[in-house]
């Protein structure tokens, strides 16, 4: 038995949902390997090779996988996927845009956004915006798997030593191509890394006052995160989105401010190990899911929290 | 330029659905149905291109039952020009899904097909893309913006460090995030309109398609409750517990 594991990647650095999926990968108990597909990725690819538990390394080096097109990283994908009986990648937005490409490719279902190993062929995940958690056997022989990363710890990023092997196949569909890019560039860690994470809801009352986020989460090392309220209403681009439609984190502290505590909101997050809300209104949702809650004016609140970190 | 849109029979998102008590599935009594957010902002989508003149034709198909048709007479109320239901037995995976879309692609010959990115019911987000594998077509998935230009349609993507946008050659596949457009309301001639526009009904084995399973549920539970904590008197007992307590903090 073998798993592929594609890699997430910026060509430069591994990131870490791969070593999330790696350790999913482990709980199948099959040989891995890692495919890192993009252009000048020899940084991304050594690092793949660092990974604790590794076989080899895949690496197609080639323009045409610079930017992750689905198109073509499928294919690649489904060619070299077809010698391997699992093929699985933490559920990043590129991988949600190439995994269902290659399930199709290979004609079998892809299932999304595991949160746990149960045996080689079932597993559980979340649906009804994760109101719900199904338990799904897949009769496939070969399994197209993505993995919800807070589902998995990450696996040992040193102690490997894998092989590194250079894959020869270009695929370029020809199809699409890439245009641009706007990526918020930011010195605070990401927010699906991030160990604490603060965010802000409606309460917030505008953009302008995200700035009293900016500076706890300065003195915490923290990320900023935003509720679907303060995106749609346009406080703060929708990166920032922590969510059932955006980002699902699960940092060892979340502070959650002025965010009324939406079922939508509370499926991104609600596996944080601890949960702090702060929010005037005593009866919102989120103090129910919250370890500790204060119930104050966050424009009081939050200057005093900074000033006494 | 016609445009496909498909649309999903969903639990309306305002209904909080609950694991039936004996594990066997989700308890969906008398709840009520809706067309799938998503889905409907790729039915406006649809209907602001030929609007704008871009799009000459918006056919909107669904796969399910009959009690889809009522989604698409939605479709069609929204401003959809005709409707197609591929008529399944209840609910099938996303890629028997592609599969029926596909036949229906090969019929139709749209220059542009635009889904929903994911339902909010399965949750899983896979339809769309694997259409476009299928049917050999490149895919502009999580949109918040779509051009067309030319022989080509630009489309702007919601990826995890922000936004990125790529070039398509047409025929194209789009999935729609939330912030692509913000759906209207049917109004009542509109509504009324709709129930007089054609809905075709094609079998799997109209779109030379076999419905195969991959999957099975083996049960179903409620997420793991957490328990809600305490509510701390201000911001100096909040610190207190954070960095005594919880020691999540220095």
């Amino acid at each position: 038995m073998s798993t592929l594991v594609i890699a997430e990647h910026d060509n430069a650095t591994l990131k870490g949902a791969t070593l999330n999926a790696v350790t999913a990968a482990q709980a199948l108990g099959a040989d891995i390997d890692i495919l890192v597909a993009g252009a000048n990725c020899d940084g991304a690819a050594q690092a793949a090779a660092a990974v604790a538990g590794i076989g080899k390394v895949l690496v197609a080096d080639n323009a045409a996988y610079e930017h992750q097109l689905a198109e073509n990283v499928s294919l690649l994908a489904a060619e070299l996927g077809a010698g391997y009986d699992y093929i699985l990648a933490a559920a990043t937005a590129n991988a949600k845009n190439t995994m269902p490409r290659v399930a199709a490719l290979l004609d079998v279902a892809q299932i999304s956004e595991i949160t746990s190993v149960e045996s080689g062929d079932t597993f559980k995940r979340p649906i009804y915006a994760g109101n719900v958690i199904a338990t799904v056997k897949s009769t496939d022989a070969k399994k197209v798997i993505t993995v919800r990363a807070t589902g998995f710890d990450a696996a040992p990023a040193e102690g490997g030593s894998a092989t590194v092997e250079a894959v020869a196949a270009v695929h370029d569909a020809g199809i699409s191509s890439f245009v641009g890019e706007e990526v918020a560039v930011s010195d605070r860690p990401e927010l699906t890394a991030a160990s604490i994470v603060i965010s802000g809801g409606r309460g917030m009352q505008n953009g302008d006052n995200f700035k009293l986020l900016e500076g706890i989460a300065d003195k915490l090392n923290a990320a900023i995160g935003a509720s679907r309220a303060a995106v749609d209403a346009g406080f703060v681009p929708n990166d920032m989105q922590v969510g059932q439609t955006g980002k699902i984190v699960a940092p060892d502290l979340y502070i959650a401010v002025g965010i009324s505590g939406a079922i939508q909101h509370l499926a991104g997050m609600k596996d944080s190990k601890v949960i702090v809300a702060i929010n005037k209104d005593e009866d919102a949702p989120i103090f129910q899911v919250a370890d500790y809650g204060l119930v104050a004016d966050l424009f009081d609140a939050l200057p005093e929290i900074e000033s006494k970190l | 330029m016609k445009v496909l849109v498909a649309v999903k029979r969903v639990v309306d998102y305002n209904v909080k659905v609950r694991a039936k008590a004996d594990g066997s599935d989700v308890d969906l009594n008398n709840v009520k149905m809706a067309i799938n957010p998503f889905c409907e902002i790729a039915v406006e989508e649809a209907v602001r291109l030929k609007e704008a003149g871009t799009a000459t034709e918006v056919i909107a198909v669904s796969v399910g039952d009959k009690s889809c048709q009522e989604q698409i007479r939605t479709a069609l109320a929204l401003g959809a020009d005709r409707g197609i239901q591929v008529e399944t037995e209840g609910g099938v995976e996303p890629l028997v899904v592609a599969k029926l879309l596909k036949g229906v692609v090969e019929k139709e010959q749209p220059q542009l097909i635009i889904l929903g990115k994911q339902s909010i019911d399965g949750d899983n987000n896979q339809t769309g893309q694997m259409l476009g594998a299928l049917a050999g077509m490149p895919q502009g998935t999580f949109a918040s913006e779509v051009v067309i230009d030319g022989d080509k349609v630009n489309v702007t993507r919601e990826v995890d460090g922000g936004l990125q946008t790529v070039a398509l050659s047409l025929p194209a596949v789009v999935t729609t995030d939330l912030r692509l457009n913000e759906p209207r309301y049917a109004s009542l001639p509109n509504i009324m309109k709709a129930k007089k526009k054609p809905l075709d009904v094609f079998s799997p084995a109209d779109l030379g398609v076999e419905v195969t399973s991959h999957l099975t549920q083996v049960s179903v539970e409620p997420p793991a409750e957490r328990q809600a904590g305490i509510k701390v008197e201000d911001v100096d007992q909040l610190l207190d517990k954070l960095k005594n307590e919880a020691k999540v903090i220095g």
